[in-house]
């Protein structure tokens, strides 16, 4: 087992190398930089020594190979610099924003995973019946409509509403607290988002769960287990569930991966200040070190959620073996 | 408790006092202290150095920690000639030695938030900063100053500029909103220290800034205006989209945003609150400007370029266009409001501002015809991936376009690569490019329509030194009559005759703002008069 | 030598199930997706005849007609400039489809033959190019579409490209393991032996063989593309004015406007959601049809 979570963290060297070579092109291929964009960003004069000063400052007059070696150098020692937008250390930049982004990627999850077990397992087990059609009509509705467009309805909804039967218009705040600063308001914030895309998640995650759960009622154990007589609550429960829950906790690995830093147009709509918007703007903005270091971090994560996952695999179903 | 309340109440009498002394119409009623202002800003500032940086978004979260040598007056902003004095002492001096030489007084009460108290050294310090930056070091606003011939301090209360020629220039970028008085120690020791750190000496001391989200600042109990600010602090809090502005302020979780929303926006807060909104408007010192690329065949050719104007309905479009987007003014290359703009008579002696719409269309149609422009081929439209105006003043010229059967693409980028296109890559045939400026100041802000090797900021690539020539002219006579005569002259070459760069329409500023926010005066530029000192809340 | 390569081809042709054959199958037991395959045809033809369908021109602006709510003239209302919502809709599946079905065939058939090559080859050009799909599956999303935005500008070809590149990893990886198992069924070996080209072993005997995974990922990536279409269009990052596309109705003015004008955001918002929802339970019912494992016995 310890051999195979080594060789699994070393695993993660070449894909980070890979995202760092690929993110560093990218960013190199987008016309402009960041001394460009400040200095006469807003359409104003500006002189060229000027530009080059500032180009000198933040090592972007260097040569290529030079600036990656220093992106890589920087990784490695675990030093992301500073922002080369603002100027204040990345690390500074991001603490919040990454304490947003979790928050609501856990809150999510906890959403997804209350509402899809008990639904997905009803639908495998009632297959075909109405049960079954409403609950996947239900969840592949979450699929397809686009959160950022449920998002904008919740909001309307919540004005409207409130203006309606309250007398004065409610929105969530704007601004993020602490949950431990202040948990009521840190809720009034994080709910909605969560909702919005927690039905999406959820919806993902029912799914899963329905066709793994089915796929279990029909193997062997499962049969043995009704010729002995046992009760079917005792069977799904005892059995089948336990057994179910594994691609389950895959799509759940992976979607959670994807909500840290993925919920740019989540962010948008209710004004997060989170990673995704952090993203945005860092790339308009040719932030090429806020850049590198958000990519990496999110690469990061998500190497590591997967490795979790394989990881709760093997703990769960002794069946698999690693080598 | 008591001492306080006290204390408060004579602040208030001075606070009256002073106002009334600013201006006879103000304090109507009597200012209230106490209460964090929440307001909602689009952008986050890239840097806090003011003088490098010219985007609002700085202005906005941070400009009411700073104190600056004069500005507009804040009681009559929507002037584009009454200046008062901040951190100097009486009235903005009038220049002597025939035009070339301004004294200032600097106030003895002044105080950055540091402790240390501010003298005129600081006040040189700064204007060396921003007109004479030592070599490679960036200032924003150096080409504005271009008549200064030096800047000294003889001693600790007194500051003077001397000018090269008299110029009517100078005053308006003296007070322009950006011009931050720094420490000089501060900058000796590090020139870039106020990029990432703030220590200024006006009506509020810095907070906090959270990354992304906000910049929040507390009540200066020293700053040099007794009893002000009213506020006990404020709260600039960022936000992108601007649906969620509006919805911030129906929702009150922020009071006012001082950039400013679509009319729709104003109609829709005024349905849903009633005489809880207060709705602010102005004609607005800023305009998108369509930048025609003389390089690129057909539009060397001057017939192709006046076809281009011809087919825009500009009077229509100021109708219907200010029903969905912040632009409203017909208007050529000066400010509406300024003395110095084209009346609606002038303008209609122009090329695309004809009463006459079919008539000018079909002129259009002509000079394309004999221009020889291939009508099969579409076009370039490079635009700026903003929605407010840039995307919706964009949609609406394809639409004018295709009325003489000219089809453009409208190709959008986030504004980094938007710049890069326009100024280097040039693959476009028209660019969107704008002109916004904070003091209104006609004889600067149209230096953007003379030749590109000396504008500077005239993407255009054409050299017209018959405008050149005005330009000069025009900035070396102090008569106004003077002066507007040979601005219709530069306007009629730049938008007509020669067809250089074209004016879409002029933006529109509403603030609709929560009623309980008191004592803040529109202004024509979201830079001007965000000092917040004179801010209060009615609550 | 009484084996011919043209036999060889149809053994192999006679492993796979028959298309016709699995339509039927599709109808008979998966009447939900029948269904859907209904929505899916209806969306199709309003694409191709949008130009006879469509009541008005999408993209002329009607001035006196700003904003106006449902009625008899204009089904669906108008929008900020006065268009025709419904006729943008109409119009706007054609874009829908066009980028949906660009970015799904380009993303998954690019994905079978990268993951039937990486399967085939195995050894370290397997083991390299997981590591490169890995790169690919593990890099955030809007992180490529920002990019290649910021680099080639916004229009349909390049919101293409921003959506396929982190599709084919994902239809890689599925296509690979089912290749893995195909690579050692005896009719390639033969093939190999009687001393075929790679190319033609990998295009021609084992690719079909893959099929089912593909035709899944192909469904799914059909949603998936059009509601990445939708996000980025929102994010400012689509194809752009005056292009009548679903997302793109749903940025700016729609937000603005929601509340007086809400059919300006309902209306597209509907669209995107009754489109994907359609190729979803499309693909689910194929892949019902097609995966002998979940096929009810």
């Amino acid at each position: 087992m310890y051999r195979y979570i080594l060789k699994r963290l070393l695993l993660m060297i070449p894909t980070l190398f890979g995202a760092a070579v690929l993110v560093f092109t990218l960013l190199r291929l987008i016309p402009g930089d960041t001394c460009e964009l400040r200095l006469a960003g807003s359409g104003g004069y500006f002189d060229q020594s000027a530009l080059d000063i500032c180009r000198h400052e933040m090592g972007i007059d260097q040569p290529k190979l030079v600036q990656f070696w220093h992106f890589i150098w920087g990784i490695v020692r675990f030093d992301f610099g500073k922002s080369m937008w603002t100027g204040q250390p990345i690390v500074s930049e991001m603490a919040m924003r990454f304490q947003l982004s979790m928050e609501i990627a856990i809150v999510a999850t906890i959403v997804a995973i209350v509402v899809a077990v008990p639904l997905g397992t009803i639908s495998a087990v009632k297959q075909n019946t109405w049960i079954d059609y409403m609950v996947r009509a239900i969840s592949i509705a979450g699929i397809a409509m686009p959160s950022f467009w449920l998002g904008i309805l919740i909001i309307l909804g919540l004005l409207i509403g409130t203006q309606y039967f309250l007398g004065t218009p409610w929105m969530p705040p704007i601004t993020y607290t602490p949950i431990w600063v202040d948990p009521m308001k840190n809720l009034a914030l994080i709910v909605w988002p969560a909702i919005a895309t927690g039905y999406r998640y959820s919806a993902v995650a029912t799914r899963m769960t329905r066709s793994a759960m089915l796929e279990v009622l029909r193997e062997d154990y499962v049969r043995t287990a009704r010729a002995k007589g046992l009760f079917e609550k005792l069977i799904i429960r005892r059995h089948a569930l336990k057994n179910a829950m594994l691609p389950v906790i895959t799509v759940i690995g992976i979607e959670f991966a994807f909500l840290i830093g993925g919920l740019v147009v989540t962010e948008q709509v209710f004004n997060l200040n989170g990673l995704g918007k952090l993203f945005v703007e860092s790339v308009t903005n040719n932030d090429y070190s806020m850049t590198q270091a958000l990519v990496m971090l999110v690469v990061m994560i998500f190497l590591f959620v997967n490795l979790l996952v394989d990881i709760l695999y093997a703990w769960l179903d002794p069946r698999i073996r690693y080598r | 408790m008591k001492g306080i309340q006290v204390k408060a109440l004579c602040a208030i009498v001075a606070g009256v006092a002073i106002g009334i002394g600013a201006s006879g119409q103000a304090s109507a009623e009597t200012p209230k202290h106490g209460g964090i202002l929440k307001y909602v800003v689009p952008d986050e500032p890239p840097s806090f150095d003011g003088h490098i940086e010219t985007t609002f978004a700085l202005i906005h979260p941070v400009r009411p920690f700073y104190s600056v040598l004069i500005k507009v007056n804040p009681e009559n902003p929507s002037s584009t000639t009454d200046f008062v004095c901040d951190v100097c002492v009486g009235k903005v001096p009038e220049a002597t030695d025939g035009g070339k030489l301004y004294t200032f007084k600097i106030r003895d009460d002044v105080k950055f938030h540091s402790g240390e108290k501010m003298t005129a050294q600081d006040v040189l310090a700064t204007y060396q900063k921003i007109i004479f930056p030592p070599a490679g070091e960036p200032s924003a606003r150096k080409a504005f100053f271009s008549m200064v011939e030096s800047v000294t301090a003889p001693d600790d209360h007194t500051v003077v500029f001397k000018l090269k020629y008299p110029s009517g220039a100078f005053i308006p970028a003296l007070a322009v909103p950006f011009n931050w008085i720094y420490q000089k120690a501060k900058l000796d020791k590090d020139i870039h220290w106020y990029e990432t750190h703030i220590d200024g000496s006006g009506a509020f001391i810095f907070e906090k800034r959270e990354a992304g989200a906000y910049i929040s600042g507390k009540r200066d109990p020293d700053y040099y205006i007794k009893g002000r600010p009213y506020l006990d602090g404020f709260q600039a809090i960022f936000a992108k989209k601007e649906s969620l502005r509006v919805q911030a302020i129906r929702g009150d979780r922020a009071a006012i945003e001082f950039r400013g929303f679509p009319p729709k926006s104003r109609d829709d807060l005024v349905a849903a609150l009633g005489d809880k909104i207060t709705v602010e408007e102005s004609d607005w010192n800023c305009v998108l400007i369509m930048t025609v690329n003389h390089k690129k065949k057909p539009w060397d050719d001057v017939r192709a370029r006046r076809a281009l104007t011809l087919a825009v309905d500009r009077w229509g479009g100021s109708k219907y266009l200010s029903r969905i987007a912040i632009v409203k003014t017909v208007g050529g290359i000066v400010f509406p409001g300024s003395p110095l703009a084209a009346t609606k008579e002038e303008l209609q002696q122009l090329a695309g501002y004809w009463p006459d719409l079919k008539k000018s269309r079909t002129e259009a149609r002509r000079l394309l015809k004999e221009a020889g422009v291939d009508l099969s081929k579409t076009y370039y439209l490079n635009n700026r991936a903003v929605d407010q105006p840039y995307k919706i003043v964009g949609t609406w010229l394809l639409d004018q376009w295709k009325q003489v059967g000219l089809k453009f693409d409208q190709h959008v980028f986030p504004t980094g690569p938007f710049y890069a296109q326009l100024r280097k890559k040039k693959d476009y045939d028209v660019s969107m490019d704008f002109n916004c400026q904070s003091v209104v100041n006609p004889l600067v802000d149209v230096s953007k329509f003379i030749s590109d090797d000396r504008a500077g900021n005239n993407y255009g690539s054409y050299q017209d030194r018959e405008v050149d020539a005005l330009f000069d002219k025009m900035n070396r006579t102090a008569d106004p009559a003077e002066q507007r005569k040979y601005m219709r002259e530069m306007e009629k070459l730049t938008l007509d005759t020669h067809a250089n760069a074209f004016i879409t329409l002029w933006w529109y500023r509403i603030i609709p703002h929560r009623s309980y926010v008191k004592g803040w005066k529109i202004s024509p530029s979201h830079y001007l008069n965000q000092s917040l000192d004179n801010v209060w809340l009615d609550q | 030598m009484a084996v011919t390569s043209a036999e060889i081809d149809s053994q192999l042709a006679a492993a796979r199930p028959p298309l016709a054959k699995a339509a039927l199958t599709l109808i008979r037991q998966q009447p939900l997706g029948a269904v859907s395959g209904l929505l899916v045809i209806v969306m199709i033809l309003m694409a191709v005849f949008a130009q006879q369908i469509a009541p008005y021109d999408p993209i002329a602006n009607h001035y006196e007609f700003m904003q106006l709510a449902p009625s008899a003239k204009f089904w669906l209302g108008t929008d900020q400039f006065g268009r025709d919502i419904l006729s943008r809709i109409i119009w706007g599946a054609r874009t829908a489809l066009f980028i949906g079905f660009s970015c799904a065939f380009i993303g998954s058939f690019a994905g079978l033959v990268l993951g039937v090559t990486s399967a085939y080859f195995g050894g370290w050009f397997d083991l390299l190019f997981q590591r490169i799909m890995d790169v690919f599956l593990a890099f955030p999303l809007i992180i490529m579409g920002l990019a290649v935005v910021a680099i080639y500008g916004t229009g349909a070809q390049n919101v293409i490209i921003a959506i396929t590149i982190p599709l084919i990893p994902r239809c890689a990886r599925v296509v690979r393991s089912s290749a893995l198992a195909i690579r050692e069924i005896p009719y390639v070996d033969a093939a190999r032996a009687l001393g075929f080209g790679h190319m033609r072993i990998i295009l021609r005997h084992m690719a079909p063989n893959c099929m089912a995974p593909f035709l899944i990922m192909l469904t799914t990536f059909l949603g998936q593309a059009i509601l990445l279409e939708a996000s980025l269009s929102y994010l400012g990052l689509g194809v752009q004015e005056p292009t009548p596309a679903w997302g793109l109705m749903l940025q700016g003015g729609a937000e603005e406007y929601a509340e007086s004008a809400p059919w300006i955001a309902i209306f597209p918002g509907l669209a995107i959601t009754l489109a994907v929802f359609a190729f979803n339970l499309f693909g689910d019912s194929l892949r019902d049809t097609l995966d002998p494992k979940l096929r009810s016995r």
